[in-house]
């Protein structure tokens, strides 16, 4: 199907929209493990890649293939994986490793409830905190939030951008909603949008080390097999890559490891705002929430009430300027999350006292409605859930 | 240059004296092995056989887990990435299958390959991709201080197994085989040149392949279990407790009870993955 101006357009899931998105950064290694409800990513991604010459692994668990990921990017080829929870879980050491060595690649959570095997089937946003502090020990953390279809391809295509620019792991992290929701989405043409490709190095080999920051950016990376032999360790490491115990060399790589993302927060940064302009309530809502958040500022604006949204599209680093910015102007700030009150602790933080900041938790695998959002809004209890008794079904249990 | 070309066609011998200097990071030691380790003696005869396979240093990645052999890496002139405690071979597999011109060699040890890493090394053998696993099988975990391992034979003490290990053994060969490995051997640090052999083998094998290196740690191993010195451990456990595969067709059972084979245990010929990607590749492309 084409559209007026002759662009492809396409009715497709939000987990189809992430390979199209990955595919056109360039992703052409994919190592994953199945798991819903991300799994059609893994179907997709193998049906795709050897088509282009790229290339494609089930592998034996989800730690597997974090860590192959890192060694295809090591490889020299953009690379990405997918889960949902209980895999992201157990994908964090690596995730920590690849944050560590400054390796370049993508990892997609389609978050489904929890904790442990929950609801495999049923929406949540209770990742959201493990997405930034799932690793151990103080590491950059960039994680995109897109909230459609055809937003799930933007930021997958960013997701590539970044984490080439920044030399960092990027997650983007949806929900069982977006990924399996279908929309008419449309695709970009070669060329239309930027794709940064991976900076190498310009030097000689011998002059080559991997961790050497010049000009306040981070150093090109090298591939494995191409002339430079380098090394490296999740261990501490200096400039050329190599292990040490040097307690000077160590406080600064740490601290450079979390500026190199701190440092360049307002680049990553991506909000949108919804008649935010002249609001006396604002709702900060990411992800699936959004969608409904959208829908509710629609409704009551126009009964005449003045409330907007701010939507960020990264939600790590944590749009603290955009929050604070808001707290300023209005009188509340409503959260709505399908977990039980994770983000709206960082509305609260970041909005420093200016504004009352009150969340709607929602865990029932039920996306929050709209009128929970303009019930809160309007200071109305939020009932727990708005579906009729009578319309509400049992739904099969379904482990995977 | 791939690393098929620059294999040498002429049947292997050994050559000496031998310059390792070229292979080595010279300002990176002195290493962390301590007195007596054997794994020096193991990456002396890895050397020498990569030196025989002709192959360049610019195509070949040594990759490890954590763990005292996990640290062969950070020492050689190699494309060098030392991983996750257990995770080197997941980590070799997406490396090999993006660039699939690499000649990977791992190294690990007991407690990396066949505790936290069982899964991936089971799997890697299943997969059969091109590529050599060293696993240096000291029977403990050194790094750490002393801990009983999957081969830290039964009765004998580690700092976890205070009045001796009660855990049956895994043996590595038997393993690597029943998993699919296509060339399963085992050597030792006390038969250098024969371990050298053995590994050139490996390295020139095509598919995925297991040496299981029987090496002593008397810091830890020899200490808690009463051994004199290193030479003693070397001599009792890797000469005496080993037989080479030629050798054990000449014994009965009885003579065998005890030992552990030396030399090429397993081999068969089996597609090697990456080579089955390229045809899947072209399936999928209609080719």
């Amino acid at each position: 199907m084409t559209t007026k101006k002759g662009k492809q357009k396409k009715f497709i899931q939000g987990n189809e929209a992430c390979v199209e998105g990955a595919l056109y950064a360039g992703c052409r290694f994919y190592a994953g493990y199945p798991i819903t409800p991300s799994t059609e990513i893994m179907e997709v991604m193998g049906a795709r890649l050897p088509k282009i010459g790229g290339s494609f692994i089930q592998m034996e668990d989800e730690i597997a293939s974090i860590c192959a990921i890192v060694g295809a990017s090591l490889g020299g080829l953009k690379s990405m994986t997918a889960t949902s929870g209980p895999g992201f879980s157990l994908m964090q050491e690596g995730i920590g490793y690849a944050c560590m060595t400054e390796v370049p690649c993508v990892v997609v959570d389609v978050m489904r409830s929890g904790p442990s095997t929950g609801y495999p089937t049923g929406p949540s946003q209770s990742d959201v905190m493990q997405a930034k502090w799932g690793a151990h020990g103080d590491h950059p953390a960039i994680v995109l939030t897109p909230s459609s279809v055809q937003e799930v391809l933007y930021e997958t295509i960013r997701a590539f951008n970044l984490s080439e620019l920044y030399r960092t792991p990027v997650t983007i992290l949806y929900d069982e909603v977006i990924g399996h929701m279908r929309e008419a989405i449309i695709l970009p043409e070669p060329g239309e949008l930027h794709v940064v490709e991976r900076q190498k190095p310009d030097c000689s080999p011998s002059e080559y080390k991997p961790y050497e920051v010049r000009n306040n950016k981070v150093a090109p990376l090298a591939a494995y097999g191409e002339g430079y032999r380098f090394h490296v360790t999740g261990l501490y490491h200096a400039a050329d890559g190599f292990p040490t115990g040097n307690t000077k060399l160590i406080q600064e790589a740490n601290e450079r490891l979390v500026k190199k993302v701190d440092e360049n927060k307002e680049a990553i940064w991506k909000n949108e705002e919804f008649f935010l302009d002249d609001a006396e309530i604002g709702v900060f809502a990411y992800g699936v929430c959004a969608k409904s958040a959208k829908f509710a500022v629609k409704e009551l604006r126009s009964k005449g009430i003045k409330v907007g949204l701010l939507r960020p599209l990264t939600i790590w680093p944590f749009p603290d300027a955009a929050v604070e910015e808001m707290a300023k102007q209005v009188k509340t700030i409503i959260v709505p999350e399908m977990n039980l009150g994770q983000i709206v602790h960082e509305v609260q933080r970041a909005s420093r006292g200016k504004c009352e900041v009150r969340g709607i938790f929602r865990v029932d695998t039920d996306p929050i409605h709209p009128k929970q959002i303009m019930n809160a809004i309007l200071g109305k209890p939020v009932e727990a859930t708005v579906i009729p008794d009578e319309v509400m079904i049992e739904r099969d249990m379904i482990d995977g | 240059m791939s690393t098929q070309a620059a294999v040498r066609t002429v049947p292997y011998k050994e050559k000496a004296p031998f310059d390792y200097s070229s292979y080595m990071r010279k300002g990176k030691l002195p290493h962390i092995w301590c007195p007596g380790c054997g794994h020096g003696i193991v990456l002396k005869s890895l050397l020498r056989a990569i030196h025989a396979t002709g192959m360049q240093q610019n195509d070949i990645a040594i990759v490890s887990g954590i763990g005292c052999s996990s640290r062969t890496p950070g020492y050689v002139d190699f494309n060098t990435l030392h991983t996750l405690h257990g995770r080197a071979l997941a980590y070799a597999t997406g490396l090999k299958l993006a660039k699939p011109k690499l000649k990977i060699i791992v190294t690990t040890g007991d407690g990396d390959a066949l505790a936290i890493g069982g899964n991936h090394f089971i799997h890697a053998c299943r997969r059969n991709m091109d590529m050599t696993v060293l696993v240096y099988n000291n029977y403990i975990y050194g790094m750490t201080s002393g801990q009983s391992s999957p081969t830290t034979p039964q009765s004998m003490i580690a700092t976890t197994a205070r009045y001796g290990s009660i855990e049956p053994v895994f043996n590595t060969c038997e393993m690597a085989k029943a998993a699919g490995a296509t060339f399963v051997a085992r050597g030792t640090a006390y038969h250098c040149q024969e371990l050298e052999k053995t590994l050139y083998d490996a390295i020139m094998h095509k598919g995925t392949a297991v040496v299981d290196i029987l090496d002593s740690c008397p810091t830890y191993y020899g200490r808690f279990n009463k051994f004199k010195n290193a030479s003693e451990m070397m001599e009792k456990i890797e000469k005496d407790g080993t037989v080479s595969v030629t050798q054990a067709t000449k014994m009965t059972p009885e003579q065998l009870q005890g030992k552990l084979l030396r030399g090429i245990i397993h081999k068969a010929e089996r597609p090697e993955y990456c080579e089955e990607y390229e045809r899947l590749m072209a399936k999928a492309q209609g080719k």
